[in-house]
């Protein structure tokens, strides 16, 4: 057999592996809206753990961080910082909000904020804004995909019918098992994504440079400029470092589709055992920015470093390796985008449509109406993906500081009884204001600091200062009682 | 909603102390350890720590509410 077709097999099999477990999954269950959306709040230990592991590590993860490792140096290590410390913040949150979501069976995030505030308009603010940001997040998984798939087939399936075939299935799994299907997924892939990480941290140094150790030897002589801070970039000194990691560790979990993991717990304490141990996943992150130093070295001078970690482990790995790494890399893409699709056409249409256009609607029928929705998510995102759409890049690049904005109106939302719903609706406003246009000015790092940072601090102010001047409407979720939730 | 005790938020800020404030102390390669620069060295010790920091806090949360495990209602009362 030839190379190509080794990989192409291995590929097709982890695929269709996948895809068998993603349908298989929902089989026994009634898709009703909460089975769909939260798995009827029901998942234990470990498949919360893998949903959530399993959204967090995406191509992005993967390409990306050794990506910038490549062309960064040590600006990269901010993921090292960020990754245990968004844990820790989620330790203080998760449980709280998974007890309000069973309380008053809430299954995203703008629930949340319809309950927590009374207000169906900052309800739709926040679905506009989660589904603005992770449209072109889906691009960006679609993107990735393609470029593995491409890469690690050596060139046997092109990009096109790579992201067409894999996101029919991610589309088919998501209709037939929502997000019980990812769940299950995640098994083979964070099973695969271990695998091949380790083995790629460790055997390409290796292989180069006879140990992990040696290789940073010769790159601290080579570059030794590049390991520290701002390493290759103009201005991503230390500054930006520490309002760079504290942005993401708050922003990570203000991520809408984290909140439907975080509903789909059995208990809430699960959730603060899940936070505990989480970091060590995380173990992975230093192997991957491993094989993009390496890459430095062995391939100074590749056009784009997102190409790094792909471009070395094809020049050193046989085709049935690139084959697993294909197949693992399509799942990485899969997994991720199947939650984000699930959790943008449930906004749309429970949160956006809903209380907007026909607030009498059943929740069979919202459900009904999200299934259809997520077909058509599905094409949009493929159509900016396939067009390669760079506008849409733009938009990604300030996703993290964009949803960073809910942070305030979640966290006051637990824990002040004194903010108010004027307050938050004008803190998200400016917060997103500022990040828009500090991101698509290509204002990052303004004065230093990360862009995020700057609009969170303004977002906490513009909520503490507007609540302050207006008496308060809802002090917390108890003045619900008796409990349900209000249409 | 019942706030986290002082004791375990005193546990998550070990880990945030340790990785962003030290940054111009610990941001060099030398001394390398184990064969790692000491940036990088510093950030996957504090990979490792920040689960012990994070047992501590959970075991004073549990102390708490004893009952909060397994009962489908977390910390609420």
């Amino acid at each position: 057999m030839s190379a190509s077709l080794v990989a192409l097999t291995l590929i097709c099999a982890i695929i269709g592996a996948g895809a068998f477990i993603g349908f298989y999954a929902g089989r026994r269950y009634k898709m009703d809206l909460e089975q769909w959306t939260v798995g009827n709040r029901a998942l234990g230990m470990v498949l919360v753990w893998l949903l959530m592991a399993g959204e967090t590590y995406t191509t992005f993860t993967f390409l990306g961080a050794s990506g910038r490792a490549y062309s960064w140096g040590g600006p990269v290590l901010y993921i090292l910082a960020y990754q245990p410390l968004m844990y820790v913040v989620s330790f203080y949150i998760l449980p709280q909000m998974w007890e309000a979501g069973k309380r008053y069976r809430l299954q995203t995030q703008a629930d949340f904020f319809r309950v927590r505030y009374g207000s169906k308009y900052l309800e739709a603010l926040v679905a506009l804004v989660g589904i603005i940001f992770l449209i072109p997040y889906i691009q960006l998984q679609l993107t990735g995909l393609g470029l593995i798939v491409e890469a690690a087939s050596f060139g046997g399936i092109s990009r096109t019918p790579a992201m067409v075939i894999s996101f029919s299935i991610v589309a088919g799994f998501v209709l037939t098992s929502g997000v019980r299907g990812a769940a299950w997924v995640s098994v083979l892939k964070d099973f695969l994504l271990l695998f091949a990480a380790v083995f790629i941290g460790i055997a390409v140094p290796y292989h180069y440079f006879g140990g992990i150790g040696p290789m940073f030897t010769a790159l601290a002589h080579a570059k030794p400029e590049h390991l520290v801070m701002p390493g290759a970039t103009k201005n991503f000194g230390h500054l930006w470092f520490v309002s760079t990691v504290l942005m993401t560790a708050l922003a990570f979990f203000m991520w809408p589709q984290y909140v439907g993991a975080c509903y789909s717990a059995k208990d809430g304490d699960m959730l603060r055992r899940n936070a505990v141990i989480m970091p060590l996943y995380s173990i992975t992150m230093p192997l991957v920015l491993i094989v993009g130093f390496t890459a430095l070295l062995v391939l100074p001078n590749l056009p784009d470093g997102d190409l790094a970690l792909l471009s070395i482990v094809r020049k050193t790995f046989p085709a049935w390796f690139l084959g697993v790494i294909g197949g693992a890399g399509a799942l990485t893409a899969m997994v991720p985008a199947a939650v984000q699709i699930l959790t943008a056409a449930t906004l749309f249409i429970k949160n956006f449509c809903r209380p907007i256009l026909a607030p009498s609607m059943a929740d069979a029928q919202v459900a009904r109406l999200a299934k259809a929705t997520v077909l058509g998510i599905t094409a949009i995102a493929l159509g900016f993906a396939i067009r390669s759409s760079t506008s849409l890049v733009a938009l990604l690049i300030i996703g993290y500081t964009g949803v960073a904005q809910f942070f305030p109106g979640v966290v006051l939302g637990l824990y002040s009884r004194r903010v108010t719903t004027g307050g938050v609706f004008a803190g998200l406003i400016s917060g997103v204001g500022i990040v828009g246009f500090l991101g698509l000015t290509k204002h990052e790092p303004f004065m230093g600091f990360n862009a995020g940072f700057v609009g969170l601090c303004f977002n906490f102010a513009v909520t503490a200062a507007v609540s302050l001047l207006r008496p308060v409407e809802l002090r917390s979720f108890d003045e619900h009682l008796p409990q349900g939730i209000p249409e | 909603m019942k706030r986290p005790s002082l004791g375990s938020i005193l546990c998550g800020l070990i880990p945030f102390a340790a990785v962003c404030f030290p940054v111009v102390l610990w941001d060099r390669v030398y001394p390398m350890v184990w064969g790692l620069p000491f940036n990088f060295f510093w950030l996957l010790t504090w990979l490792l720590l920040t689960p012990l920091c994070m047992w501590g806090a959970y075991r004073l949360e549990v102390r708490r509410n004893p009952d909060g495990r397994n009962n489908g209602k977390g910390g609420a009362q």
